[in-house]
């Protein structure tokens, strides 16, 4: 089945204003900047994003934060953008902060039909809060819910235009889990090939959890800590 | 003399043994990885990601795609692997990782530990560092004993928001190598030259010092 459209603009088609958009990086690593940068043109507002970080000040996710064009966001990490933190403090920004592998499993819940699952992650902690806790072989777990979206927006390497993709390193993180939880998923991708041109083995998220696809328009991939050691 | 960071850190790649998966939060856990004895293999797993990390890429050959959980950019040993961010949390609550070296703001006596945010003013969040202590079995903290402003890290119970409840085991700090068990620090170990009596005055949680404690060996 071709999911292919032509640009972003197609891709992002029907996004509204209050609409929850769960997008895949971490850091800035594997992020879809090429939807970022479309959705602050759009400049749709009332978002809910469900990414692990919120980009830096000038850069990824920020950017729609700099915009208030996000009502809340859902995160592990916020750390490197201090507009979030701002505007978090201030209480402009709903902010709701979950342990990240709690983050990763409850995108996963969301697309592979589970409601609701047991993690001793964050028991004793502001994290349980109003949540069941339930022990099992004699250690307390809290029950967290699936997490679902209107948009899911991943970023991968390669894609074909069936929709299956294959990420690089560590730019896969949280791309496949929020592949399966959107309504509609799109994915930009740094090269977009004819089906039967990716080798089914190598597949990382397979098409099915795919509605549309666009090979992104440039990406600048930009680094947040540069660290290196001399020769 | 109170150790460094480097010290903290060489003092913690003491307790790696052959074999061990190893999960290093950011900070002085970072530099544990300069220390591995000789003769042991260990593996580096990073939580955004990967397992197998290996040194910061020499100048020129940084890669944005390859980076640790410190978003610093790193590269793979051979036989390294990357994986989705629940595969990799599976790793971690699966107990699949065996040494998880983390940084702190505040432990009690008891084991809790608090790392992620000070209400009004710091809110950071805590990425991965719940799942973590929650699920690892052997848990390291390195931190400094006191903080910036000389109040002592080593509580009879945390002020902060926790991160998790009874889960450290041991903390290493400039001073000393500590055990936590039976709601208690226990004294280990001393940074060399630095006095039983100095870390007692500057531990407010209950500390057991049993005969005497020898100095580490670096």
């Amino acid at each position: 089945m071709n999911k292919q459209v032509g640009n972003v603009q197609e891709a992002l088609k029907g996004l509204d204003n209050g609409m929850t958009l769960m997008l895949g990086g971490f850091g800035l690593c594997g992020i879809p900047e090429n939807s970022i940068n479309e959705i602050v043109k759009l400049g749709t507002t009332n978002l809910t994003c469900i990414s692990n970080n919120a980009g830096v000040d000038d850069f990824g996710l920020g950017l729609l934060l700099q915009n208030r064009q996000v009502k809340k966001m859902i995160s592990s990490y916020v750390g490197e953008n201090d507009e979030f933190e701002r505007q978090m403090l201030s209480g402009e920004l709903e902010v709701d902060l979950i342990p990240q592998g709690s983050l990763a499993e409850r995108c996963r819940a969301g697309g592979a039909g589970i409601p609701a699952f047991f993690t001793p992650a964050g028991y004793g902690t502001e994290v349980a809060e109003g949540k069941e806790v339930r022990v099992f072989n004699g250690k307390p777990h809290i029950l967290e819910n699936a997490l679902h979206a209107d948009f899911a927006i991943v970023k991968a390497w390669k894609g074909d235009t069936e929709g299956n993709l294959i990420y690089k390193a560590t730019a896969r993180n949280f791309n496949p889990m929020m592949a399966m939880a959107g309504k509609i998923t799109i994915a930009e991708v740094e090269e977009l090939v004819p089906a039967g041109s990716l080798d089914p083995n190598e597949i990382h998220t397979p098409g099915i959890f795919i509605q549309r696809i666009f090979q992104g328009e440039k990406f600048e991939k930009r680094i947040e800590q540069r660290t290196t050691r001399s020769k | 003399m109170a150790l460094d960071k480097n010290g903290i850190a060489q003092r913690i790649a003491q307790e790696l043994r052959d074999g061990w998966y190893v999960n290093l939060g950011i900070g002085i856990p970072t530099l544990v990885a300069n220390y591995i004895p000789k003769g042991i293999e260990v593996e580096f797993q990073s939580e955004n990601g990967v397992l197998g990390m290996g040194p910061f890429p020499f100048e020129g050959e940084e890669d944005a795609d390859l980076i640790n959980a410190g978003k610093q950019t790193i590269t793979t040993m051979q036989g390294a692997s990357f994986f989705d961010s629940a595969t990799s949390f599976a790793m971690i609550r699966g107990q699949h990782v065996q040494l998880t070296v983390l940084g702190a703001m505040e432990v009690s006596e008891n084991g809790d530990i608090a790392n992620w945010k000070i209400p009004g003013k710091m809110v950071k969040g805590m990425g991965g560092a719940m799942d973590l202590v929650a699920s690892a079995d052997n848990i390291i903290v390195a931190m400094m004993h006191s903080n910036r402003a000389g109040a002592s890290k080593l509580l009879k119970a945390c002020s902060l928001p926790l991160t998790g409840v009874a889960c450290v085991k041991k903390v290493v700090t400039e001073l000393a190598v500590l055990e936590i068990k039976d709601g208690a620090f226990h004294l280990i170990e001393r940074a060399p030259g630095i006095s039983v009596e100095e870390i007692q005055s500057k531990t407010l949680g209950k500390l057991i010092i049993n005969g005497d404690v020898p100095e580490m060996n670096l």
